[in-house]
């Protein structure tokens, strides 16, 4: 044994490494890395006598070579000639993407459900823990798959939109729901268009300035100024900048006369990101809405009744007294749910979404058989992305922990 | 938690570099059990029929070398594979040999460390397309969404042949072969392009073959072959040679018919059906084989011919000429090294 080269020292015996329950899980605790160490270093050697012995080296050279492959949804350039680097980063937005719209919306979702499912309407309540049980006790694989089978089976072909007689209209001139996806009309920036974005943003700082000066303004001299003006200086200095810079920002419905085969233009939602998309959301929103629940049942009752008793609506009692202690409970599972989209994403090429899994770690890795690369810069990724939502939430986290005093 | 993830992968990495190792043979005699990479289900290549037995052209193959070494056709082990499995399986040595739809290239050679034994089936890329689209040339497919079988050649061609044409396209990335077969019909994608004789088996199972059209335009050349790993030439020789035996016999005209009585005894006026036969020479001796190796192999579905013409040939719904895959007097490509 290893621990044998420790020398005794007085009133120490080597049985007590053993006997004495102060050394005794250390001594495990050594067994058990050494143990481990071992063993990882004989994967790691096996690993690479075998990669020898077949002639097999590590090399990440391929990443700058050409893809050849072309990828569906991108939200930057790539095209075939562009590198698997390029691929791999398509690949990671697309992740990025689906991940954050999903986080948003399970979130929602979950919250929702979490509230209502503590109506005190039976039948409210009953529909909840049926959305919650049904969607968290059937894995996300099958949701994605289901999902995307049925917009496959519900859409019509983009077909029945095209050409001059079409069998079907788009709905509201717009918008069309295919088997494809849902097309939509795409915002088009004329000139002018970002002075009207810039206005749009000073008047989102000015319209959050003036909802805080209220409130001072209320807690200082307890007069009330009008709250309302919220939204006219939100919405009207953006609206007056459109329409004196001569309508610079545009909508612009998709095309049905440019192609034979697919709708042109507009923005489209592909099929693999709507199932995707839904699929994460509520399959995670119904743990959400465990966790929010449990957050709300963390409350003192006595908390919703001294609320009452100052006269709070119900509404108000759970928006500004209840939620907002709730928090405290709901933020640390919240961030474990998070992780859990971001990694379930990886689900995507069930759908043929080009997520990272399926760039990098799927058509990459299989044209290139760089597998041992692929996966361990798959592992770099998700960890690291991993650990960037922990230390955010972590962050938020404490920002509304009970601050002791 | 980080660390059991490294380990876990240390583990896969370590067996997917696992069994590169000489001595198939060894193993696959040891093992009493030939096991063989084939597709999940391409019917006249590779499927299981109603009782689950598999049955195709490449099962073909898989059988012949099991009555070669083994002496029994049907001690093998069929494991299904997509284009994106069927590298992995065959490089960590979970299947001895790989009998799926899989064109011979450079880089899968070189680069993958494969062995090509040969090409028993020369092929090409082609497109189907519904025949209401009223599309006669792959050229006029500007925009469509095309269905794709992930991690194969044809991914890659179709780039190439959209890019060369300048037009454009939807790829829609699927693992297998089936689903992309459900995804077409559903139209979800206006095109499914594969290997030319893919297109034929799967149009072949639809219930109105008639509504589809394969496009006149071969896009790509794909020699299918049988492959092994790198390094294990004695392995390698054996699958090649009870591949050319399969030739050589239609060549010869050796028929699963006629090779038991052929085999009985040496004729001197056919010295090379008697090498091939084993009843002169030690060509199955060479091979680390008995005598009646390729006598056993040609008795399980017959020569190449009859394998054809059985599973995917004319007379089959899927209905494939013999084409580039005749015999070389007979204007086809395959030829056959001589036995001797
Ligand atoms: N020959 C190409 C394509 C091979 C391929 O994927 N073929 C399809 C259709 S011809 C197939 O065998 N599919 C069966 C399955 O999905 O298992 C390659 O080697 O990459």
């Amino acid at each position: 044994m290893a621990t044998l080269t420790d020398p005794p020292q007085e009133s120490f015996q080597l049985s007590m490494l053993l006997n004495d329950t102060r050394y005794r899980s250390y001594t495990f605790q050594f067994i058990a890395l050494i143990v481990l160490i071992a063993i990882m270093a004989y994967l790691m050697s096996n690993l690479f006598a075998n990669l020898r012995a077949a002639g097999l080296n590590i090399s990440y050279g391929f990443l700058t070579d050409p893809a050849g492959y072309d990828i569906n949804q991108r939200l930057i350039e790539y095209d075939s000639q562009s590198t698997h680097l390029r691929a791999a980063l398509v690949g990671i937005l697309n992740t990025l993407l689906v991940a954050s719209m999903a986080c948003v919306t399970a979130t929602i979702l979950g919250v929702i459900a979490g509230v209502l499912r503590l109506s005190k309407n039976w039948l409210v309540s009953k529909l909840m823990a049926f959305y919650v049980e049904a969607f968290r006790n059937v894995p996300v694989f099958i949701w994605i798959l289901m999902i995307g089978t049925f917009v496959t089976l519900s859409g019509d072909a983009p077909k029945a939109f095209l050409g001059e007689n079409p069998s079907r209209e788009m709905f509201l001139g717009g918008f069309a729901f295919t088997n494809r996806g849902l097309y939509m009309p795409a915002v088009t920036a004329g000139a002018g268009a970002g002075i009207v974005v810039l206005v749009f943003l000073a008047s989102i700082v000015a319209a959050f300035w003036w909802r805080s000066h209220v409130k001072k303004t209320l807690f200082k001299t307890g007069k009330l100024l009008p709250a309302w003006v919220f939204w006219p200086i939100l919405i009207v200095p953006a609206i007056l900048a459109q329409l004196v810079l001569g309508s610079p920002l545009g909508l612009i419905a998709p095309d049905t006369m440019a192609n034979r085969f697919n709708i042109q233009g507009g923005l489209l939602l592909g099929k693999p990101l709507i199932a995707l998309w839904l699929a994460l959301s509520v399959y995670t929103g119904a743990f959400i809405a465990e966790n929010v629940r449990a957050g709300i049942q963390a409350v003192n009752r006595g908390q919703t009744e001294a609320a009452a008793s100052l006269g709070l609506r119900p509404g108000r009692i759970m928006n500004l007294v209840v939620l907002p202690q709730a928090l405290r409970v709901i933020i640390p599972p919240l961030i474990s749910q998070y992780l859990n989209i971001t990694k379930n994403s990886s689900l995507a090429i069930a759908v043929g979404y080009a997520d990272i899994t399926a760039t990098l770690g799927g058509i990459t890795l299989n044209q290139t058989g760089r597998a041992i690369e692929c996966v361990l810069l798959l592992m770099l990724f998700y960890l690291t992305i991993s650990l960037l939502i922990s230390a955010v939430m972590n962050v938020y986290n404490k920002s509304v922990s009970l601050k002791e005093r | 938690m980080n660390k059991s993830v490294v380990f876990g992968a240390l583990t896969v990495a370590g067996l997917a570099a696992g069994a590169a190792a000489a001595g198939t043979l060894d193993d696959v005699k040891a093992r009493g059990k030939l096991n063989c990479g084939v597709s999940t289900g391409l019917v006249g290549f590779a499927a299981p029929d109603a009782s689950g037995e598999w049955k195709g052209f490449d099962v073909a193959v898989c059988r012949a070398v099991a009555a070669a070494v083994l002496d029994d056709p049907s001690a093998v082990e069929f494991v299904p594979t997509t284009g994106k499995t069927r590298f992995t399986a065959l490089a960590s040595g979970e299947i001895d040999m790989l009998a799926r739809n899989t064109t011979w290239t450079f880089s899968r050679d070189v680069d993958l460390k494969f062995e090509f034994v040969g090409v028993n089936y020369y092929d090409g890329q082609g497109f189907m397309i519904p025949k209401e689209l009223g599309v006669s040339s792959a050229k006029e497919l500007d925009g469509a969404t095309v269905c794709i079988q992930t991690g194969t050649t044809t991914e890659l061609n179709l780039a190439d042949f959209f890019r060369a044409n300048n037009i454009s396209y939807e790829p829609v990335p699927i693992e297998t072969n089936a689903e992309a077969q459900q995804q077409y019909l559903a139209g979800a994608c206006d095109v499914y392009t594969t290997d030319a004789s893919g297109l034929a088996a799967t149009r072949a199972t639809f219930e109105n073959p008639g509504d589809h059209i394969v496009l006149p335009e071969i896009v790509s050349k794909e020699p299918l072959g049988p492959l092994v790993r790198h390094g294990d030439n004695e392995w390698g020789d054996i699958v090649r040679w009870t591949l050319n035996a399969l030739i050589s016999a239609e060549e010869l005209g050796v028929t699963s018919t006629n090779v038991a009585g052929l085999g009985e005894k040496a004729n001197p006026e056919t010295p090379e059906i008697n090498r091939l036969l084993g009843t002169e020479g030690n060509l199955g001796e060479m091979l680390g084989l008995d005598a009646d190796w390729a006598k056993r192999a040609i008795a399980v579905e017959g020569n190449y011919g009859e394998i054809f013409e059985k599973n995917i040939g004319e007379s089959t719904p899927i209905g494939l000429a013999r084409g580039l895959n005749g015999q070389w007097k007979n204007g086809g490509l395959l030829y056959s090294p001589p036995f001797r």
